[in-house]
Order: C-alpha cells, then sequence, then structure tokens
C-alpha cells in the first residue's frame, strides 16, 4: 500500500472512531463507516490538511469511499 | 437524578462529601490562570469512574467528544446518570413521544467560541470545523439527550445565566401540568471555567482574587471577608414525572415540585434591587403557587454568591419569613462546589430534596463572621440534622432574572 494510502486510513481510523479492518478501500464512509454528512465534511478538511491539498466542494463531493479519497489525493500529488 | 460537580461524580458521592463539609474548590488546573485575577475555581475531578472522578471515555465516545463543547459532556454525563436512575426507558413510539428534554445552560460552548474565533482571525476559516455550531449551541445537551434515549417529546432550552437551572425545571414541571409531556428531563450544564470565562467575570470584578493562596476558603456567603463568587462547572439534571405516571410503574420518586415562582429586577444588569425586591417577589410567587404556609418550609438552599448581595438576598428571606425566620434553616452550597452558573440552580435543587430525603441541612463552609446578623440559621461549617418536609432553593441572573422552586417530600 502506498504511503498515501496509509495516511488516509489512518486519518479515517481517527476521525471515525472505528476499526482499522473496516477501512478497505471499498468501504463507504457514509454506509460502512458510520460517518454522516458533517463527518465527511471534516474528513476531506483533514485530508486538505494531511496532505497540504485543495480538495474543492465539487470534488469533495465525488469522495464517497477510501478509494476515492486515496485516488483523488495521488492524482494532486502527482501533478 | 444525577451529578457532576467539582465534588466528583454522582447523586450519593456528591451528598456525601457534602454533608461531611468538603470543598470541591482549588487552584484551576485545567489551564494556567496566573495572567488572571482570580487563579481558583471549582473543577469536576478527573480520574476513575469508581473513585467518583470523571472519565469522560466511559460516558461519551471518544470520537464524539470532538463534536461537542465539555458543556454538553457534562450535560450528558449527569442526563445519563439520572435516566438511568429513573428506570425511564421507553421502547413505544407513544412514551417516546411524551418524554421531552429541557437542559439549559448560562453560557453555552464559550471555549469552543474562542478555538474557532481564533481560527477565523488566523485565516483559517475555511479549516472551522463542521461540528463548531452544534458544539457550541445551548440547546445542543437536550438535543444530544434525545437522539441518546429517543425522547421524542418537547426539546427545549433555558437560557437565563445563573436563574437557568431552576428555570428549566421549573418550566418542564410546568410543561408537564399543561400535558404537553409527561416525563422531562430537565437541568442545567456548564463548563466555562476557562480564560475567556474567568476573565470576563474577572472584568465584571465578580469572582474572588483575595483567596488565591487559599482556595477552599474563597466561597465564603455571608462571611465578613467574602469578595466575589468562586466559578465552578458540573452539571444537575432531574427527571420529571406526572405523579400518577411515576406511582403506576413504581418509579422511586425523591420528591415533588409543588411551588415555582419567576420575576423581574427591570433595576440593572448585574445588580440586585433594594432589598432583593424582585427576590422576594419570585419566592412569593413560589409559595403562592405552592399553596402552603410559608412557615411550612424547614430549608432555603440559598443563591448566597460569597458576594455583596448574599446581604440583599437574606434580607428577602427574613422579609418573607418575618416572625418564623428563626425556625429556618438557609445554606449556600455554593460554599462548597463555587457557583455552576447555569446549572447552579439545577444542582442545588438537587440538594434541596436530598435535605428533604434524609432530613440533613447542608452547611455553608467558611462562614467565620457574618457580616449581617440574623435571626436565621445559616448552618455554618456544619451540616445539621433537622426536620426538613418543605424546602425553597434560589436562583438569580444577570439581566435581573429571578426564579425560586419548592420541592416537598413524597
Amino acid at each position: 500500500m502506498s504511503e498515501i494510502a496509509d495516511k488516509v486510513k489512518k486519518i479515517v481510523v481517527e476521525h471515525l472512531g472505528v476499526e482499522e479492518s473496516k477501512v478497505t478501500p471499498e468501504a463507504s464512509f457514509i454506509d460502512d463507516l458510520g460517518a454522516d454528512s458533517l463527518d465527511t465534511v471534516e474528513l476531506v478538511m483533514a485530508f486538505e490538511e494531511a496532505f497540504s491539498v485543495e480538495i474543492p466542494e465539487d470534488a469533495a463531493e465525488k469522495i464517497a469511499t477510501v478509494k476515492d479519497a486515496i485516488d483523488y489525493i495521488e492524482k494532486q500529488k502527482a501533478a | 437524578m444525577g451529578i457532576v460537580s467539582p465534588l466528583g461524580l454522582g447523586l450519593e458521592h456528591n451528598w456525601s462529601r457534602l454533608i461531611a463539609g468538603e470543598s470541591g474548590i482549588g487552584r484551576i488546573a485545567s489551564f494556567d490562570p496566573s495572567d488572571l485575577a482570580a487563579h481558583v475555581a471549582g473543577e469536576v475531578p478527573v480520574g476513575p469512574t469508581e473513585a467518583g472522578c470523571l472519565t469522560l471515555s466511559d460516558w461519551v465516545p471518544v470520537k464524539d467528544q470532538k463534536k461537542m463543547d465539555r458543556f454538553i459532556h457534562l450535560g450528558l454525563v449527569a442526563a445519563t446518570e439520572a435516566v438511568e436512575d429513573s428506570g425511564w426507558k421507553p421502547e413505544s413510539e407513544e412514551d417516546r413521544c411524551r418524554t421531552g428534554v429541557m437542559i439549559g445552560s448560562g453560557i453555552g460552548g464559550l471555549q469552543t467560541i474562542y478555538d474557532a474565533s481564533i481560527t477565523v482571525h488566523e485565516g483559517r476559516a475555511r479549516r472551522l470545523s463542521p461540528f463548531f455550531i452544534p458544539s457550541a449551541l445551548i440547546n445542543l445537551v437536550s438535543g444530544h439527550v434525545s437522539i441518546k434515549y429517543g425522547f421524542k417529546g418537547p426539546n427545549h432550552s433555558v437560557v437565563t445565566a445563573c436563574a437557568t437551572g431552576v428555570h428549566a425545571i421549573g418550566d418542564a414541571s410546568r410543561l408537564i401540568m399543561l400535558g404537553d409531556a409527561d416525563v422531562m428531563v430537565a437541568g442545567g450544564a456548564e463548563a466555562a471555567v476557562c480564560p475567556l470565562g474567568i476573565a470576563g467575570f474577572c472584568s465584571a470584578r465578580a469572582l474572588s482574587t483575595a483567596f488565591n493562596d487559599a482556595p477552599e476558603k474563597a466561597s465564603r456567603p455571608w462571611d465578613r471577608d467574602r469578595d466575589g463568587f468562586v466559578m465552578g462547572e458540573g452539571a444537575g439534571i432531574v427527571v420529571l414525572e406526572e405523579y400518577e405516571h411515576a406511582k403506576a410503574r413504581g418509579a422511586r420518586i425523591y420528591g415533588e415540585i409543588v411551588g415555582y415562582g419567576m420575576s423581574g429586577d427591570a433595576y440593572h444588569i448585574t445588580a440586585p434591587a433594594e432589598g432583593h425586591e424582585g427576590a422576594y417577589r419570585a419566592m412569593q410567587a413560589a409559595v403562592r403557587s405552592a399553596g402552603i404556609a410559608v412557615s411550612d418550609i424547614g430549608y432555603v438552599n440559598a443563591h448566597g454568591t460569597s458576594t455583596m448581595a448574599d446581604d440583599l438576598e437574606l434580607q428577602a428571606v427574613e422579609r418573607l419569613f418575618g416572625d418564623d425566620a428563626g425556625k429556618l434553616a438557609m445554606s449556600s452550597t455554593k460554599s462548597a462546589i463555587g457557583h455552576l452558573l447555569g446549572a447552579a440552580g439545577a444542582v442545588e435543587a438537587i440538594f434541596s430534596i436530598l435535605a428533604i430525603r434524609d432530613n440533613v441541612a447542608p452547611p455553608t463552609l467558611n462562614l467565620d463572621n457574618p457580616s449581617t446578623e440574623s435571626a436565621i440559621d445559616r448552618v455554618a461549617h456544619e451540616a445539621q440534622r433537622r426536620r426538613i418536609d418543605v424546602a425553597l432553593s434560589n436562583s438569580f441572573g444577570f439581566g435581573g432574572t429571578n426564579a425560586s422552586i419548592i420541592v416537598r417530600g413524597v
């Protein structure tokens, strides 16, 4: 797993208080990890802070799963 | 009933320490108060639950803690104790809809607002937590309690500064009388022992500053050396229930709310009027609504903040009781826990109910030399065993708001 994926996983575990094993790439923040809409806003902010990236609102709305977040951040970092 | 206060966690733990004459006041530990004029406060002791101390994660899941200011944490702790104690966990939709919540706070999420202000001031407004607003809003204690237990009845909150706790319990009992609910979880929660809270009351010259080196002596209602109140934090919550409803399910009934009175001073934003005539009218209204004789009241839990206003309240109580003043016990439990602002009235109403249950008047600590003599026994230093059938509790707030509640054993 990439360094980015590791860090994303850690942030998700910390913010949503879920077990690490549940944070699979396919896991949906809302459907599988118990987040509500405010939790997802906070998560995106935490990603922005941790990776020094800007995630505009329309992009943030499309980040529904752990993999979505990893892919978006990897693309930003590669750019 | 549930209490978390500077004396610790839990109803009986608080009560036994209070009756033993112990104090919950100390040097402020949650931040360095050196820059401020007042260095003392009553903070909830941190430690194991079994020892009567607070381990927050035992009550509020870690992941949820950052979504709430501390006043909500403390409100949830006391509400959980109260609901568990009451045994009222409605399962049916109908029962849930007949159960409401009315928990207030004087100030709300002050530390949260302070932290958020700094985030915005530093140009990081986009980094502001989405939980900032619901963390700071006063009615969110009621909100969280309703969500936790599924209480779908009236969801309300009171904000009347230091009179909040009494107003919440009084208003909630009125909602039951009016038929809006069968059960109401009511009380107050406060956590303003933070730099902004202490600094604000310091600027208003309201806090004690002369006992920074002897914190336990700082809260000394009616004593000639008193020099201001000591701020405390905590929460007091009761479960109120329509009498027949409680009886039918065999609930443990601690007491009955029999009277409630309110008034406004229309005088000054922080100072009470001459002779505390607003307090007099609030007590008088409570006695009238209870349909009792003043002489039935055996104990008064005074507002008694350890400020100049103590003697004005004393005058108002003397005026109300007249020739019966000599038979009355009146104490200020703020001498042991400080002034819990919006939670004070709720915690003190609970102490009043326990005073009836056990026939004990809790003491006024540090009352070494009363600034005014009175026929009323102010229970200096040590608790007194005496017959108490009916008790009255007073709370007065900035803005000139006064509330009195009368409770009786069942």
